[in-house]
């Protein structure tokens, strides 16, 4: 079996008095795609974006290659981390938006080039060829400097793919990529991630699409209301699901 | 073969007796009115510009000749650095407080909107008196260690000039009203920037610089250039401090040959023109921070009035 690259333990988060995560626990291994699919509201993407520190957790703990996420133990204690320290824990996770988030102010090989440069220091020329590959890569070459706009949202979330590829992370977050897209542009985008998760990538994916769960992941996993109800190899959950609520679910989405 | 004998028959006047091929056309629009008001605007116009022309009182000859004087000019460079000064200092101390108010720690936040509360409630021309009789409050300004021992101090009418008392007074006003502004650029940045940029590893200043006040600038540079020309009239008040600006310039020529009015008029001929300077360089600021959004903008020259004026020559482009 491949090393553990995510293990999550008793993960709980609140907003106020709002249960989201009520105890998940997770392992994922080096070179998986682990789809989460799931209805609406519960805790996908807060699950998510524990993982990549952009929420606090309010119980539990999460491991990402051996470094526990948002604190550090010290002399026998647990402490936060500091805002440098977290910001550098995110370098070797990528996350890809519902929404895009694409920099609108900056070209779309800015974009690309924009993190490797301040963040890492990298020099200039080797990220514009690395960003060039990428562009290639996502089958988006005639776009470098197009700003995002004049893109479609296919496109958009494309370019965002590569964004996250050029800080070369050893982990990727997807939180429903194609959700916003018009149908006839979902396809380019699962293609690049099929793509992405044929060359290795070790992939979390939260997402609606349940042919690409049953095709591309090696593992999946079914949330709701806060905890993770069930889970295994894609084609057995989602032919013969074991729960009441998993199968109320996939009654909706199949 | 019948579907273009149909397709042909709705062109022509068809059974309820509307005329295709003519509703093709651009409908003729009505000017009536608006060629009546613009005809009493024009006979306005003449009037005014008559009485300016025939007025004796209105000295066009000492006017020029003061318009174009080394005093007045001096004092217009005087006017242009106070002016520029205020507003690099108002615009620092903007997003400075900007910032502070934004800060998760609540007493920075606090003390910011203090600061803007009082810089902003106060009339500017009050603050101004202050900063000039600032020797007044404290006669000597000291470095040192709080209730502990005085590097050096020096006395405060020769520290705070004219020139700095007027800085002060406009930069920190400058800056209450800059800091509403740069913070509501701010709050205008979509939250899914920040969090992008989060993901991606950026440190938190890096965050602000590159990915959300450049965003942020459009929101914050067509106010900004507001307060640039407004901040070249409330320059004006700093006359009150006896400092040689435009104004107070055009003042000590006429309170010696008392041609008032056309000294007056001399000043605001300048006022005017650096103003318009200024609006124009407003507009290409706002097109270069406009990148990006897919809408470039446009300099509004009558566009309705243009159009408008266009429809007989379109009609004539439906005859076949
Ligand atoms: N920042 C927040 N503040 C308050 N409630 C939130 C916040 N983010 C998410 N929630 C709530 O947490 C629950 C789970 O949200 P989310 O993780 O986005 O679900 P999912 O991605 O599965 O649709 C929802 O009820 C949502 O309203
Ligand atoms: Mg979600």
């Amino acid at each position: 079996m491949n090393e553990v690259v995510v293990e999550a333990r008793g993960v709980e988060k609140n907003f106020g008095d709002l249960n989201v995560l009520k105890g998940i626990d997770l392992t994922i291994r080096k070179g998986d795609v682990t789809c989460i699919i799931g209805p609406s509201g519960s805790g996908k993407s807060t699950f998510l974006r524990c993982i990549n520190q952009l929420e606090t957790l309010d119980g539990g703990y999460i491991i990402v290659e051996g470094q526990p996420v948002g604190v550090k133990i010290r002399k026998g204690h647990v402490e936060a981390l500091s805002n440098a320290e977290a910001a550098r824990s995110r370098e070797n996770i990528g996350m890809v938006f519902q929404s895009f988030n694409l920099f609108p102010h900056m070209t779309v090989l800015e974009n690309i080039c924009e993190a490797p440069i301040r963040v890492k220091k990298e020099n200039r020329a080797v990220v514009r060829e690395r960003a060039f590959a990428l562009l290639e890569r996502v089958g988006l070459s005639s776009k470098a400097d197009v700003y995002p706009a004049a893109l479609s949202g296919g496109q958009q979330q494309r370019v965002a793919i590569a964004r996250a590829l050029a800080m070369e992370p050893r982990l990727m977050l997807f939180d429903e990529p194609t959700s916003a897209l018009d149908p006839e542009l979902v396809g380019e985008v699962l293609d690049v991630m099929r793509g992405l998760a044929d060359a290795g990538m070790t992939m979390i994916v939260v997402t609606h699409e349940i042919g690409f769960a049953r095709e591309v992941s090696d593992h999946l996993i079914f949330m709701d209301d806060g905890c993770v109800v069930e889970q295994g190899d894609p084609r057995t959950v989602l032919r013969s699901p074991q729960h009441e609520r998993t199968k109320q679910f996939l009654a909706k989405v199949l | 073969m019948t579907d273009t004998a149909s397709a042909l028959g709705a062109e022509s006047v068809s059974d309820d007796g509307i005329d295709r091929a003519l509703l093709r056309g651009r409908p003729r629009q009505h000017h009536g009115l608006l060629w009546l008001t613009a005809g009493i605007v024009l006979f306005a116009t003449f009037l005014i510009g008559y009485s300016l022309v025939t007025n004796p009182r209105f000295e066009w000859g000492v006017v020029f000749g003061w318009f174009s004087s080394e005093r007045l000019f001096t004092g217009l460079l005087r006017t242009l650095s106070l002016t520029a000064i205020s507003m690099v200092v108002g615009i620092v101390v903007g997003v400075l407080l900007a910032l502070g108010r934004l800060a998760p720690n609540f007493i920075i936040a606090a003390v910011a909107a203090f600061l803007v509360w009082i810089f902003r409630g106060v009339p500017v021309f009050v603050q101004l008196l202050f900063w000039g009789f600032i020797a007044a409050i404290y006669p000597r300004i000291a470095v040192g260690i709080p209730f502990g021992p005085e590097f050096f101090s020096v006395d405060a009418n020769v520290l705070i000039t004219p020139f700095l008392a007027a800085i002060l007074g406009l930069g920190l006003n400058e800056g209450a009203y800059m800091s509403e502004i740069v913070r509501a650029g701010l709050l205008s940045v979509n939250r899914g920037q920040t969090e992008a940029a989060k993901a991606l590893g950026m440190r938190r200043f890096t965050i602000l610089w590159r990915i959300v006040l450049p965003q942020a600038m459009k929101i914050i540079i067509p106010p900004t250039g507001n307060q640039t020309i407004s901040m070249l009239k409330t320059t004006s008040l700093v006359s009150v401090l006896a400092f040689p600006e435009l104004l107070y310039s055009a003042q000590l020529v006429y309170s010696a040959n008392f041609k008032t009015i056309p000294l007056l008029i001399a000043a605001s001929l300048w006022y005017l023109l650096v103003t318009s300077v200024l609006s124009l360089g407003q507009f290409y600021i706002e097109r270069h921070y406009n990148r990006g959004s897919g809408k470039p903008l446009k300099v509004r020259s009558f566009p309705r009035f243009s159009t408008s004026l266009r429809p007989r020559a379109a009609k004539r482009e439906v005859q076949p």
